[in-house]
């Protein structure tokens, strides 16, 4: 029996606006989360600008006790409370003694938490003070570090692991949680991203020049995905956190119903005919688009939106044709498309989990947000400019989006998301 | 140092680490870190670094693995003092 998996339950750490309420009309009104980052420009980064989230260390305070705020880094945090968030969203009670032996959690990042690494664990060991480095180190830079710490907080006894594919991370974790539900083997799942903001993560990408460099005078123009301006992507940072649970139990519970996961996909490109550790085999992304609409048995036709992986780099163009390609659908009948990475830039593990939240929310109450910074629109895909969403659009009879992500060492994830009509 | 200073300021460091501080409020020399007030090993070993730092002090592996008790505690943090105080002299 195949299971089917709904979304009861979403909580988010965005740059533009915590909590699901701010940032659906932060989505709506087109806001940016991009700022200058002063210790950016300390350390001259080329790219000094990005997208942290916005006095969090408040938000910290009300939602985790001052226990559980000691030796929590930024990522297990963000995870944290979005986590919290996310599952009493769902009206889901904490077990008190007895474990939830039927949710687990897939909640990963893409460069684990550099930080640590970086602040406390290379001083203490090349000075040969080990002994100083105190008992709580391993557990906040350990790859399942977001994870292990929310199945603590909630409770979750089914499996509990962090996946990591680079910026495919958040998506490819409601792929896999999707197909765990769908075969029974878990009633629930906490599943998403998250990615801690440091110059220590995101100097790699700032020496191999893919970061937004022309827009530290103007940061919120920095991200432009689609734009013929576009100069590389802007670190972002947050967590992205939804409950998926299969129907039945959310039925059962009388439970909010967001909307329902109806397909998925994971692949990769296989470093192959044009991919690489850095850029994506074409066919790879196509084959990853098709394999999510044949999984959620419709034709390509009714795909109503894309949410886009789009970066702002050179790759924009490919994407959307390849999008054009795996659908079948040309300029004249391409469904919409906007990108969520023109408000908050590039959330790296965390992309897709918040992204993913962007496009439920879009489903749910019917709009699509504005893909901002794209008036210049690349010369390459001038012909789909209609369905380039440039502005705030009521969409009462969306019904599925399609979302995916793509990562260095050329992986990819698909999901289709359908609006719940309540059958 | 005074024991009940000691004591007064060994508390204060591990007031952080608790889920219902309120358990300290009856905490005694016999009090066990670990059964009595669950910190955890991980939590026990962030202690120890924190009594170094206040008092001024080194504790051995040794020494810290003979801690269990506050009491134990409040009586390896005056030896300490003393062995400190009594190098200095």
């Amino acid at each position: 029996m195949r299971h089917r998996v709904v979304v009861t339950g979403m909580g988010v750490v965005s740059p533009n606006a915590y909590g699901l309420s701010d940032f659906g009309d932060a989505l709506r009104k087109g806001k940016s989360g991009i700022r200058f980052i002063p210790r950016l420009a300390e350390l001259n980064f080329a790219c000094r600008i990005g997208g942290i989230p916005d006095n969090f260390r408040s938000v910290c305070e009300t939602r985790l006790s001052k226990k559980q705020r000691l030796n929590m880094s930024d990522n297990m945090a963000y995870a944290s409370v979005a986590a919290l968030d996310a599952w009493h969203d769902a009206d889901l009670v904490i077990p008190e003694d007895e474990p939830d032996w039927d949710t687990g959690v897939i909640l990963g990042c893409g460069i684990s938490d550099t930080e640590t690494i970086a602040t406390i664990i290379v001083p203490a060991v090349t000075s040969g003070n080990v002994r100083r480095m105190g008992g709580r180190v391993v557990e906040q830079v350990m790859g399942s570090a977001t994870s292990a710490r929310v199945a603590g907080l909630l409770g979750l006894g089914n499996q509990v692991t962090s996946n990591s594919s680079a910026c495919s991370t958040g998506t490819e974790a409601i792929v896999e949680a999707s197909w765990k539900i769908r075969a029974g083997l878990a009633k629930r799942m906490v599943v998403g991203g998250s990615e801690a903001p440091s110059p220590f993560t995101w100097g790699g990408f700032d020496s191999m020049k893919v970061l937004s460099r022309k827009f530290n005078d103007d940061p919120e123009k920095g991200s432009r995905p689609m734009s013929a301006t576009a100069g590389g992507f802007v670190p972002g940072a947050g967590a992205g956190v939804l409950i998926l649970e299969n129907l039945e139990t959310a039925v059962a519970r009388n439970a909010r119903i967001y909307a329902e996961i109806i397909g998925g996909f994971v692949n990769c490109g296989g470093q192959r005919n044009g991919g690489t550790m850095t850029a994506p085999n074409h066919e790879g992304v196509c084959r990853c688009i098709q394999g999510a609409v044949i999984d959620a048995g419709i034709a390509p036709d009714m795909i109503d939106a894309i949410s886009g992986h789009l970066t702002a780099t050179f790759a924009d163009p490919h994407e959307i044709k390849n999008w054009s390609m795996a659908l079948g659908r040309g300029p004249a009948d391409f469904p919409y498309i906007n990108a969520a990475k023109s408000m908050i830039g590039h959330c790296l593990g965390a992309a897709g989990a918040v992204e993913s939240i962007a496009a439920v929310l879009q489903i749910h109450q019917g709009f699509l947000h504005p893909s901002v910074n794209c008036e210049d629109l690349h010369p390459e895909i001038a012909e789909f400019g209609t369905k380039v969403v440039r502005e705030y659009m009521e969409f009462p009879d969306l019904k599925v989006i399609a979302k995916a992500s793509f990562g260095f060492g050329d992986v990819n994830s698909s999901v289709i998301i359908q609006k719940w009509n309540g059958s | 140092m005074e024991e009940r200073l000691v004591m007064e300021k060994l508390l204060g460091l591990i007031e952080p680490f608790m889920d219902d501080p309120g358990l300290l409020k009856k905490a005694g020399r016999a009090t066990h870190l670990i059964d009595d007030l669950q910190l955890n090993s991980a939590w026990l070993v962030d202690l120890i670094i924190k009594i170094e730092d206040l008092f001024d002090i080194e504790i051995t592996d040794d020494d810290a693995d003979a801690i269990q008790t506050i009491g134990n505690a409040v009586d390896v943090i005056q030896l300490k003092i003393r062995d400190r105080n009594s190098a200095a002299a």
